[in-house]
């Protein structure tokens, strides 16, 4: 009977059919799932380079690949990651489709202009991917020169060409949801009354469009002096080596925003519908997002203590990058501070939060490692500066990417996921993912450089636990890519606030009509107003 | 050493302990704000689990005075992660003084260095205990970058121009040496050792197997092959200056700035000669580059520096007018 009136119901997936359908359609929640279908590819693809880079790490020796083939998989495998998934995950995918809900509007301000950055995204994957069946790179994912731009001779041009174009995709993206948040808030929706996700994901919108375009001129010059052999970075033809890196970090150091701040807001929203509460310091977690959007572009110099640059730049950059830390702990503080006196429930989203807090606080705690420049000497360039940033992209950013998907994959798709599976999921990516990078640390304290295809026998016992964290990891992302598939078809059906949540996209049917909302939203109280719910479900 | 799985690398220069002990403040700070988060976030999740399904906890907007303490005080302890790292970073970028001079060579795939003595070695490097070793470095190729873990030094190594790191061992032993800056293909096989060896060892070492002369003789011997003296004479006369003492002094140049003659000045002096040209002189003195290899360069820079100043021959040595400039790494980039 439900599922016939859920046949009956038209909303956005059984609005229309066919090929066509999806691939011109103008509606934001179609191309969020456009998007999320290109990303999982992308995921699988630079988790199957991380796994063979895994195995062959297991000996000290080369045994799987050579080393030409070596370095082409850590490049692929960090190309794919943070150009092709981690920059546009959470904001394509989850932004894509909630932000406009979740401020009460029908669609993004340009849904056309939403669309042609899917494609874009699309482009510069084909490209990159068909240098890579071309033969690969071999750059690694930063493209150090002179090596990329006069030694290497692997398919650079291609490979940055593709990144060049999906950086337009995310430069869209960005563009469209800062014109979204001015512009098309429900009538009451104001300010300071938004989601913390909107928040989090408008600072982000600023550093794609701020940063992204510096991403494009460095990849132009790189293109100009191995085309043309102008000298801009090899110092044979005149050039200076070190721009590139300032170039290249103050974009890339940025990035590590864009890819970790929409994280947490999903955090942020996680945290209040299972504890049942206001975010503590609504003001102050939202503030913090801009707070670090800006710092973040002050602060690329501490990828370079030890290229040469002077002391005295270093000690600016060291100073300045502590900074940051202090609006990212003012969110943890938050998030933990929110639970106190709340109405805590354990489903599926709230443990990948709290994956993420734990993970994000070990992961941001060692930043500060590499901030003192004394330590940054010494593990700079090392295993310690992997496992750092795995920590913060990985255990950050991917664990609230993971539990966003829990938490609105009933809005998503109509469907509950099987809640038993996707507890110990939640458990075995958190497992995994430790025993995967923190020996990562130790090795990198002991002084295991970091794109080392082979390495001496005394660090052969930590590379082994790695390994096998890795391998538990892959059963952890794994299983929620099939019981989600599952659920599309045998998932029970979704009411539409499975959660008790605040958030208008709670308010209208799973899954949502074409325009959204049957009736244009009023927003009458603050986010997050429990009582407010409580009180309207009793009434109505 | 010797060890199939140590979990904490050997201490074995000055700076390696300061680094340590900045380490272990870093480490308890950490420690402590993760046992804070992860108990506090545990306690409340038990404490306060959902009981009924329709409760609702009391609301709490937030607390300003929180938010300024745990604000203020991460800031603090970060200030002195900060202050105490500058303090760590300071002693590791200055060389003392009486640093024995070693240059290095890195190219894909390997790591040549000079003594000063003449003794040369690949992918090796012999130094004695208890002696600051200062190093000279620059690149054929592409970006590399000398680690030696056990003494806690990095420093990148970068083609065009010199980049330096010292040490001061405290240990004898075998150390690893990795290149730490991906370079390419063999990028994990541009690894060597450093050995440190009692000072007695050392000089038998040194004595041993030299040949060839000191780096200052081989820089003399290519300073007449390389046909410098036909211009450059010792007394200073004709239209070029002399070379005596002018190592380490003040050089005014013709647009009016001064800078140090440290070893990136002598070698863009000989490399792009038009980069910075003496004051008084005329800019006549041809390009070195492709004539001189970088050991070369060493070289002629050991023997440049053997060439201790004579009372009044030093060339230009004018007083310091106007701003003097750093002996800045980035003089290649100019033009
Ligand atoms: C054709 C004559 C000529 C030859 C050959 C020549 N130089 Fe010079 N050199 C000059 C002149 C003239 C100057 C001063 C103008 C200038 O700075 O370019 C100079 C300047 C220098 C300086 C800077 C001196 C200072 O007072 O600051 C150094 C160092 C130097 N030369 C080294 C060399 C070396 C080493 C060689 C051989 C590889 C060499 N020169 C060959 C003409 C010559
Ligand atoms: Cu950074
Ligand atoms: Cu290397």
């Amino acid at each position: 009977m439900i599922t016939a009136a859920l046949e009956e119901r038209e909303h956005y997936l059984n609005a229309s059919y066919g090929l066509k359908s999806w691939l011109l359609t103008k509606d934001h929640k179609r191309i969020a799932l456009l998007y999320l279908g290109t990303i999982t590819l992308f995921f699988a693809l630079g988790g199957l380079f991380a796994t063979m880079i895994r195995i062959e790490l297991l000996t000290p020796q080369p045994d799987l690949v050579s080393s030409e083939t070596y370095n082409k998989l850590f490049t692929m495998h960090g190309v794919i990651m943070v150009f092709l998934f981690l920059v546009p995950s959470i904001p394509a995918t989850l932004g894509n489709f909630f932000l406009p809900i979740m401020i009460g509007a029908k669609d993004l301000a340009f849904p056309k202009l939403n669309l042609l950055s899917w494609y874009l995204l699309v482009a510069g994957g084909l490209c990159t991917l068909g240098a890579m069946f071309a033969g690969g790179v071999d750059t690694g994912w930063t493209f150090y020169t002179p090596y990329s731009s006069t030694y290497s001779n692997t398919y650079v041009i291609a490979t940055a060409l593709g990144i060049f174009i999906a950086g337009f995709s995310s430069i869209l993206t960005g563009l469209n949801f800062i014109v979204t948040v001015h512009r098309m808030r429900a009538p009451g929706m104001t300010w300071f009354r938004l989601p913390l996700f909107v928040w989090s994901n408008y600072a982000t919108s600023l550093i794609m469009v701020l940063g992204t375009p510096v991403l494009a001129v460095t990849i132009l010059l790189v293109g100009c002096e191995r085309l043309f052999h102008i000298g801009i970075f090899d110092p044979a033809l005149g050039g200076d080596p070190v721009l590139f890196q300032h170039m290249f970090w103050f974009y890339s150091h940025p990035a590590v925003y864009i890819m970790v701040l929409p994280g947490m807001g999903v955090v942020s929203e996680l945290v209040a519908t299972f504890s049942r509460k206001r975010v503590f310091g609504y003001g102050f977690v939202a503030f913090s997002s801009v707070a670090i959007a800006v710092l973040g572009f002050l602060v690329w110099g501490h990828h370079l203590f030890v290229s040469g640059q002077s002391v005295y730049a270093g000690m600016v950059f060291s100073f300045l990058s502590y900074f940051v830390a202090v609006p990212s702990a003012i969110k943890v503080f938050n998030w933990t501070a929110t639970l106190y006196k709340g109405s805590i429930s354990y489903d599926t989203p709230m443990l990948y939060a709290f994956g993420f807090i734990g993970l994000f606080t070990m992961g941001g705690l060692t930043g500060l490692f590499l901030a003192a420049l004394g330590i940054d000497v010494h593990v700079t360039d090392t295993y310690f500066v992997v496992a750092h940033f795995h920590y913060i992209m990985v255990g950050g950013t991917l664990m609230a990417y993971l539990g966003g998907m829990h938490y609105w994959w009933p809005k998503m798709t109509g469907r509950m996921y099987p809640e038993g599976w996707a507890k110990l999921s939640a458990l075995v990516v958190f497992l995994g993912f430790n025993l995967t990078f923190f020996p990562q640390f130790v090795l990198g304290y002991l002084g295991m450089p970091r794109r080392y295809h082979v390495y001496p026998p005394e660090f052969q016992v930590l590379h082994v636990m790695s390994t096998a964290g890795a391998s538990v990891l892959a059963v952890g992302y794994l299983m929620p890519l099939v019981y989600f598939l599952w659920s599309l078809r045998y998932g029970k059906l979704a009411p539409a606030n499975p959660w008790g949540a605040t958030g208008l996209e709670w308010q209208t049917s799973s899954p949502p009509p074409t325009h959204n909302f049957e009736e244009p939203p009023v927003v009458t109280h603050e986010a997050y107003d429990f009582a407010a719910l409580l009180e309207e479900a009793q009434v109505g | 050493m010797g060890n199939r799985f140590p979990l904490f690398p050997v201490e074995a220069s000055t700076v390696a302990p300061s680094v340590d002990h900045l380490l272990f403040y870093l480490l308890g700070v950490s420690i402590f704000f993760t046992v804070l988060i992860f108990s506090a976030i545990f306690y409340f999740a038990i404490k306060y689990r959902r009981r009924s399904e329709t409760e609702l906890p009391p609301e709490i907007h937030g607390s300003t005075k929180l938010e300024i303490a745990w604000s203020i005080i991460p800031f603090g302890l970060a200030m002195v992660m900060f202050a105490w790292g500058a303090k760590v970073y300071f002693e590791i970028e200055r060389p003392p003084d009486d640093a024995l001079d070693v240059y290095v060579v890195a190219k894909q795939w390997m790591w040549k260095l000079q003594h000063k003595e003449g003794q040369r070695e690949i992918n090796e490097l012999h130094i004695p205990l208890g002696r600051a070793v200062k190093l000279t470095m620059t690149s054929l190729d592409v970006i590399h970058s000398f680690y030696v873990p056990d003494f806690r030094t990095k420093q990148d190594v970068l083609p065009g121009r010199y980049t330096t790191t010292w040490f001061k061992p405290t240990r004898v032993g075998k150390y690893h040496l990795f290149c730490a800056e991906y370079c390419g293909t063999k990028h994990s096989g541009m690894i060597g050792w450093v050995y440190v060896m009692e000072p007695q060892d050392y000089q038998a070492w040194l004595s041993g197997g030299a040949g060839g002369g000191s780096l200052a003789e081989n820089g003399q011997k290519l300073f007449q092959e390389l046909a410098c003296d036909n211009c450059h004479h010792m007394d200073g006369h004709g239209r070029c200056p002399s070379l005596q003492g002018v190592y380490g002094s003040k050089v005014l140049l013709t647009n009016g700035q001064t800078v140090v003659a440290d070893d990136a000045y002598v070698r863009e002096s000989i490399l792009q000669p038009n980069a910075k040209v003496v004051s008084g002189y005329q800019s006549i003195m041809p390009t070195f580059q492709g004539l001189v290899t970088e050991e070369g360069v060493l070289q002629l820079i050991e023997y440049i520096k053997s060439l201790k100043t004579q009372p009044g021959a030093a060339p230009a040595a004018a007083p310091a007018r106007g701003g003097v400039q750093p002996p800045a790494g980035g003089a290649a980039a100019q033009r």
